[in-house]
């Protein structure tokens, strides 16, 4: 695997569109809602999201978040489910080095930026990093209240008694929390957030990180940022703590017991293996045991 | 050992030139030009420019046959392309009494200023398969061409005529500037000028839906059709170099205006409602169902009770968008392993309690997994 991608040649795209693609008047609209975003942890800021190249639902939100902060000299790195070789993520990474000619990269410590879709790396960040997370619903309180004029007045009373209610219920019904992903905290002790389709293991991974985490949702045009070294607690109950999923297994290719695992199916009989879903974190262990 | 699946990079590059194939067809059969499609298939690049939001029948024939016929993706291309282009100026709002009619019909007078004039529809043909166009040869023959070309002189607007008699509820042009949804986020409660602009690029399916359910009454409000007109309008532009607006071209739209119940607090004041609706090119049905959840979307400002879906603000305008929707119902064909996983750990601990119950099933759950 190499770590350094061949650089495309800046202009691939014959100047037909800017650098990153979006013109300068949209990212500079986008750093501008960022500014706002990190200055309110939590809080989704509405933004003129543009139409991009790629669907709804692929990472629009993130994409145009990653446009907006990228520099000439960004080594940017993209992954889909902790992984930098699913398709998606490759299509993302091409989309960058084509348009804006940024250096790629699959070793999370060499990035400067990462976009993410469903995790957060397990190699521990830097503060001179940005973790970008592409978000498909926002809003935490959607799936208890379509409305967003009604979530929007919650949000500003800090009314969040319906998402307890919820947690509350899930506990009735099933003796624990049933939310194992899409788990929503609490930022620095005031909005309740949606940390976007990451597992809850990933959740404390948030917790007072050193680096920027930026949110960006394209279809519903929402953007949230979690500033570095900002609390990020995961709501529960007393006599409910909040937990992580954990693994009897390790991972069958290079034996870690931390990381978040992926489930293959190997064959007919339906025999199971584990590995890591964090594939350069798997690559880094493998390197260190020397296998 | 198990080799993680790899080569995405290979696999999409494969993807792409697969499509291409397919899309290009048997290489014997001449390719389709643009220009046949442009010419040849109005009616998709009316809709593909409807919903793209762009009227340039060039691109749109282009994007269609790029699509390989799939309209929403051709809608996808044409928005793509737009987004990217500057925006310098809003038009003066478009006069469409003074239409080069090509159509024109009102299903609520026999006769009129102006008359009716059906002109290319298909309403009235029996839905027959020309087997003559399989056999790739003329539509058989039709009555002689009448005598001269019918068409009709710019006339005023049917409900303009309703409301001088004081029938019709005015609309107030606020002289507001005009919002660009497709540069500020839509918030709610949304104004009519940007219900109307999402509903103008709204799904037609979508729309039509809406608009029928209204008609079986959830959200009933008795339309009728007071006027359709098609044809070519000009565009008149104020550039600030000048204290006169200039026109820039013809474009063709489809006007639908609906006549609908009426309102009032007394019997004395009672008007007419109307509902609007307008699309680039001839887009008839599109233009139909427009005007009939513009109409449910006013329950708000007629103080009516909203009962039905099509007369939800929020429902209707954050689901009309066929490129939101496709794309979001589409993101669940990327890998979701990472949250599956999770749910997969979360029910197998759910299940545990009573597998542990069970004295006949003994296999603990590490074997099961081993």
């Amino acid at each position: 695997m190499t770590a350094l991608h061949s650089q495309a040649p800046a202009g691939e795209t014959g100047g037909e569109y800017a650098f990153a693609y979006l013109d300068e008047q949209t990212k500079r609209m986008i750093r501008r809602g960022l500014l706002k975003a990190v200055a309110i942890p939590g809080y989704q800021v509405p933004f003129g999201g543009r139409e991009m190249p790629l669907p709804y639902g692929w990472g629009t939100g993130g994409m145009q978040v990653t446009a907006a902060i990228l520099g000439g000299d960004d080594v940017l790195k993209v992954i889909d489910q902790g992984a930098d070789d699913t398709t998606n993520a490759v299509s993302i990474r091409r989309f960058f080095s084509r348009t804006a000619g940024v250096a790629t990269t699959t070793r999370t410590p060499e990035a400067t930026v990462i976009q993410t879709r469903h995790r957060v790396p397990e190699t521990p960040l830097s503060n001179d990093q940005i973790l970008v997370f592409q978000v498909p619903i926002p809003e935490p309180l959607r799936f208890i209240e379509p409305a967003e004029t009604e979530t929007r007045t919650m949000h500003a009373l800090r009314d969040y008694g319906i998402m307890h209610v919820k947690l509350y219920e899930d506990i009735a019904t099933f003796g624990h929390i049933a939310t194992a992903y899409a788990y929503p905290v609490t930022v620095d002790d005031r909005y309740v957030m949606d940390p976007s389709p990451i597992p809850k293991f990933d959740n404390p991974k948030l917790d007072m990180n050193p680096a920027l985490m930026l949110f960006g949702a394209g279809r519903e045009k929402r953007l949230y940022a979690v500033p570095p070294y900002t609390r990020v607690v995961s709501l529960d109950f007393e006599d409910h703590p909040f937990a992580v999923q954990r693994w009897t297994e390790c991972c069958a290719v290079c034996g870690s017991r931390d990381s978040f695992l992926d489930e293959l199916i190997v064959d007919d009989a339906g025999t199971k293996r584990f590995v890591c879903s964090d594939t350069d974190y798997c690559r880094q262990r493998q390197q260190e045991t020397g296998q | 050992m198990y080799v993680a699946v790899k080569g995405g990079e290979q696999a999409i590059d494969n993807a792409h030139r697969l499509l291409a194939k397919k899309r290009r067809g048997d290489t014997d059969r001449p390719a389709l030009e643009v220009a046949q499609i442009r010419q040849q298939l109005p009616l998709a690049v009316a809709r593909v420019m409807s919903e793209g939001s762009l009227y340039d029948e060039e691109l749109a024939a282009l994007a269609i046959k790029q699509a390989a016929g799939d309209l929403l993706e051709a809608i996808f291309l044409l928005r793509a392309y737009r987004t990217t282009l500057p925006r310098f100026a809003a038009s003066v709002p478009l006069d469409t009494g003074r239409m080069q009619l090509s159509r024109r019909i009102s299903a609520t007078f026999k006769d009129l200023p102006g008359g009716q004039l059906l002109g290319p529809t298909f309403d009235y043909t029996h839905r027959l398969l020309d087997f003559a166009l399989l056999a790739e040869g003329e539509p058989a023959a039709t009555p002689a061409e009448s005598a001269a070309p019918a068409s009709l002189e710019p006339c005023p607007r049917v409900l303009e005529m309703l409301g001088r008699e004081g029938l019709m509820t005015p609309e107030r042009d606020e002289g507001a500037a005009v919002p660009d949804m497709t540069r500020e986020p839509l918030e709610f409660p949304a104004s009519r000028a940007q219900r109307l602009q999402a509903l103008a690029r709204g799904d037609e399916g979508f729309l039509l839906a809406l608009g029928y359910s209204t008609q079986r009454g959830y959200g009933r409000n008795h339309p009728f059709a007071g006027e359709i007109r098609i044809g070519e309008v000009e565009v008149w532009l104020e550039t600030p170099e000048l204290d006169f607006a200039v026109p820039l071209g013809d474009i063709e739209v489809t006007e639908c205006e609906m006549i609908n119940q009426f309102v009032g607090h007394t019997p004395d004041q009672a008007q007419f409602t109307r509902g609007y609706g307008l699309a680039f090119g001839y887009a008839e049905r599109k233009a139909m169902g427009m005007a009939l959840v513009d109409r449910a979307l006013r329950a708000g400002e007629y103080g009516e009770e909203v009962q039905g879906p099509a007369q939800q603000e929020e429902f209707v305008l954050m689901h009309c968008d066929n490129v939101e929707a496709g794309g979001f119902v589409s993101h669940l064909k990327l890998p979701h392993y990472v949250d599956f996983q999770a749910e997969l750990e979360l029910i197998r601990k759910m299940r545990q309690p009573a597998q542990d119950a069970t004295p006949t099933e003994p296999a603990p759950l590490e074997e099961n997994r081993a």
